[in-house]
C-alpha cells in the first residue's frame, strides 16, 4: 500500500511556504536534514512551555516531569532500534557519537579490550562520510594504529574482494556506513560483521542514512555500536544517538566529563555512573530528545516498512527519468534493491553548483558538492555531484519538477 | 528572471572561454586554494616585475562563478601596479559584501562588475572570491620572495 503523501505533507508546516517568489517547495535534500512534522515542533514547544527543568537534577515536580519525559524518550528510541533502554546514549549529534567512541578508545585503560596501539589496525571504507572517517583517521594517528579501508567498485558498491587482507587478527575496529550519503548504496554488513567478530574486532556502524529510511534492528544487525542523528529522522537538530551493546558500552571509558556522569567525586579523583549516564555529562538537550521521540513515533505511526517501499518506488522512477536525459551520469548502483533514495549524479558540462543554483531558482532544494565525503568523490573522479535525496513527503511530482528543471538548466547553460 | 542577475553573459563567456588558463612554468609564487564546502580548486602562478604584476596564469576546477571570476580577475590584474591591484581587490571584496546594494565602480572593476549579482547569493560569494584570495595570497608570497 502506498503512502498518502498529500496527507503526510499536511503534517509538515514548511510545505505551506513558497520558495523564490511564489514557487512550490520541492524539497529533495532530506539526506542533509529532514523536514519536521508539526508534532515534533509541538513536542519541543510543549517541553519548554510546560515541563522545562534540568532532568536528573532537583526534587521538584518540573524536574520529575522533565526526567520522566527524557527517559521515556530513551525507551522510545530503544524500542525503535530493538535495543535495551540502557543501551541508548543521547549526544548532540551522530558526529559526537562517533567522536565519543573514538576518544573512548583513546581513553581506555591499558589492557582493556578497547586499548589500541601500533600493533592494531582500524578498518573503514572509502565511502564514509567525514564524520565516520576523520575520528578513526585521527585515532589511528594518535594511537599509531594502521588505518585501512574497503574500496568502492566502479558501480558504487563496497569492494569486499580483499576483506581477508583488511580484517585480520590485528583489527581492533571496523567502522562502516550502512548506507552511503553520496551513492545511496545500502551495505549488507552481515559478512563484514561476522568476519570482524571472528577476529575479535569491534564493529561500529554509521546509520545516519539508514535508520530514517529502512527498518534497523540492532539485535539482527549484530554490530557493537551504532550512531545516527536526530535531525535526519524528522527530529530536531542538536540531538544524536549512540547505541552500544550494553556490556561493551558499560566497559567503555567516558569521553566528556562533568555533571551527572559520576558515581563519586573528590578533589583528586572521580568514579563513573553506569552507562548510559556516564556518557551524558552536563544538562542534556532535553527538548530535542523529546522532539526526537515524537518524530520517531510519527514515523512508526506511518510504518517504516511502508516508508521504505515508497522511497524505493520513487527512487526507481527518479533513476528511470534521469537516465533518459542525455549527458546525465548517476553515481552509485542503478539496481534499486542495492540502494536507498539518495541519488547523486552529474550533468555533462554543468557544474553541480551551477545546476543547484538553477534548481533553486525553480524552488527545488538539492545538495551539491562533495557531500562531506571528499575521498569518495575523488576516488570516483568527480570533483562534485548534485544529490537528490528522498523521504516520505516526496512524490512523483517532485521528481517531475526536478527532471523538467534539469532539462531547462541544460538550455540555460547553453547545451 | 532573477537568476540572470547572477549568471551575466560575460560570466558565462569567461566560463566557456577562460583567459590566462594553463599554468606558466616559471613564476615567483604558486598558490593552491580550495573551497572546502564545495571542492572548487584553483592553482595560481604569479610573476612580479618590481611592484608590477607581469604574469598571472591559473588552472582549476569549479563552478562557472569561481572559474569566470578567476579568469576576469587574471586579465584585470595583468600589468597593474600592486597598489592599484590592491584598490581593485578592495573594491571587489566590498562589492561581494554589499548584499546586492553595492554600486560598483566600473572604471575600477571593468568586467568584474558582472559579479554584482553574486552578492545577493550568500552561498556563492566564496565562489567568486576564490581566485581573488588566491591572487592576494600569491602577491604577498611573491613580494616576500623578491
Amino acid at each position: 500500500m502506498s503512502l498518502d503523501v498529500a496527507r503526510i505533507r499536511k503534517d509538515f508546516p514548511i510545505f505551506t511556504r513558497t520558495i523564490r517568489d511564489g514557487k512550490k517547495l520541492v524539497y529533495l535534500d532530506s539526506g542533509a536534514t529532514s523536514q519536521k512534522p508539526q508534532v515534533v515542533i509541538d513536542a519541543e514547544v510543549d517541553f519548554y512551555a510546560k515541563h522545562n527543568a534540568a532532568a536528573h537534577r532537583g526534587a521538584h515536580q518540573l524536574a520529575e516531569e522533565a526526567t520522566e519525559m527524557f527517559e521515556a524518550s530513551r525507551e522510545t528510541v530503544a524500542s525503535f532500534l530493538g535495543a535495551k533502554t540502557e543501551e541508548i546514549v543521547f549526544t548532540k549529534s551522530a558526529t559526537e557519537s562517533l567522536n565519543l567512541l573514538a576518544y573512548a578508545f583513546s581513553n581506555a585503560e591499558p589492557g582493556s579490550q578497547f586499548a589500541i596501539g601500533s600493533e592494531h589496525s582500524i578498518v573503514v571504507s572509502e565511502m564514509e562520510h567525514h564524520a565516520n572517517l576523520i575520528p578513526w583517521q585521527q585515532l589511528a594517528k594518535r594511537s599509531g594504529a594502521e588505518l585501512k579501508w574497503f574500496g568502492v567498485t566502479s558501480d558504487g558498491r563496497l569492494d569486499e574482494s580483499n576483506i581477508d587482507s583488511l580484517i585480520t587478527s590485528k583489527t581492533k575496529i571496523v567502522a562502516i556506513t550502512q548506507q552511503s550519503n553520496v551513492l545511496g548504496t545500502i551495505n549488507n554488513l552481515d559478512h563484514i560483521i561476522e568476519k570482524a567478530h571472528k577476529v575479535g574486532a569491534i564493529v561500529i556502524v554509521d546509520a545516519c542514512q539508514s535508520v530514517p529510511h529502512i527498518p534497523v534492528d540492532v539485535t539482527n544487525l549484530g554490530a557493537d555500536f551504532l550512531a545516527f542523528s536526530g535531525h535526519k529522522i524528522l527530529g530536531p537538530t542538536g540531538v544524536g544517538v549512540l547505541w552500544g551493546r550494553y556490556e561493551l558500552l558499560n566497559n567503555l571509558a567516558p569521553f566528556l566529563f562533568g555533571g551527572s556522569m559520576i558515581e563519586n567525586v573528590t578533589m583528586t579523583d572521580a568514579t563513573w555512573a553506569e552507562a548510559p549516564r556516564k556518557f551524558e555529562a552536563g544538562v542534556p538537550n532535553m527538548a530535542q530528545v523529546v522532539g526526537l521521540a515524537a518524530g520517531i513515533k510519527y514515523l512508526q505511526s506511518i510504518g517504516l516498512e511502508k516508508v521504505h517501499e515508497h522511497e524505493k518506488a520513487l527512487t526507481g522512477y527518479l533513476l528511470n527519468e534521469l537516465n533518459q536525459i542525455p549527458g546525465i551520469a548517476v553515481v552509485g548502483p542503478t539496481d534499486i534493491s542495492l540502494r536507498g533514495g539518495t541519488v547523486s549524479f552529474t550533468v555533462e558540462a554543468i557544474h553541480p553548483h551551477d545546476l543547484g543554483q538553477y534548481l533553486d531558482s525553480a524552488g527545488i532544494a538539492v545538495r551539491t558538492g562533495h557531500h562531506c565525503a571528499w575521498p569518495l568523490t575523488r576516488a570516483l573522479g568527480v570533483p562534485a555531484t548534485t544529490r537528490a535525496s528522498l523521504y516520505l513527503y516526496n512524490d512523483n511530482s517532485d521528481i517531475d519538477a526536478l527532471i523538467a528543471a534539469i532539462k531547462d538548466a541544460k538550455k540555460y547553460f547553453g547545451q | 528572471m532573477q537568476l540572470d542577475n547572477l549568471y551575466q553573459e560575460v560570466i558565462l563567456d569567461h566560463y566557456k572561454h577562460p583567459e590566462n588558463k594553463g599554468l606558466a612554468t616559471s613564476y615567483d609564487a604558486q598558490v593552491h586554494h580550495i573551497n572546502p564546502s564545495c571542492g572548487d580548486e584553483i592553482t595560481l602562478n604569479l610573476t612580479l616585475q618590481g611592484q608590477k604584476v607581469s604574469a598571472i596564469s591559473w588552472d582549476g576546477v569549479g563552478c562557472s562563478i569561481s572559474q569566470a571570476s578567476v579568469s576576469i580577475m587574471s586579465s584585470l590584474m595583468m600589468n597593474k601596479e600592486l597598489s592599484e591591484a590592491q584598490t581593485i581587490f578592495d573594491e571587489f571584496v566590498a562589492l561581494m559584501q554589499s548584499k546586492g546594494s553595492g554600486s560598483p565602480d566600473e572604471s575600477v572593476l571593468e568586467d568584474a562588475v558582472a559579479f554584482a549579482g553574486v552578492s545577493q547569493y550568500p552561498a556563492r560569494i566564496k565562489c567568486a572570491l576564490l581566485g581573488w584570495m588566491a591572487f592576494k595570497d600569491a602577491s604577498v608570497q611573491a613580494q616576500k620572495r623578491n
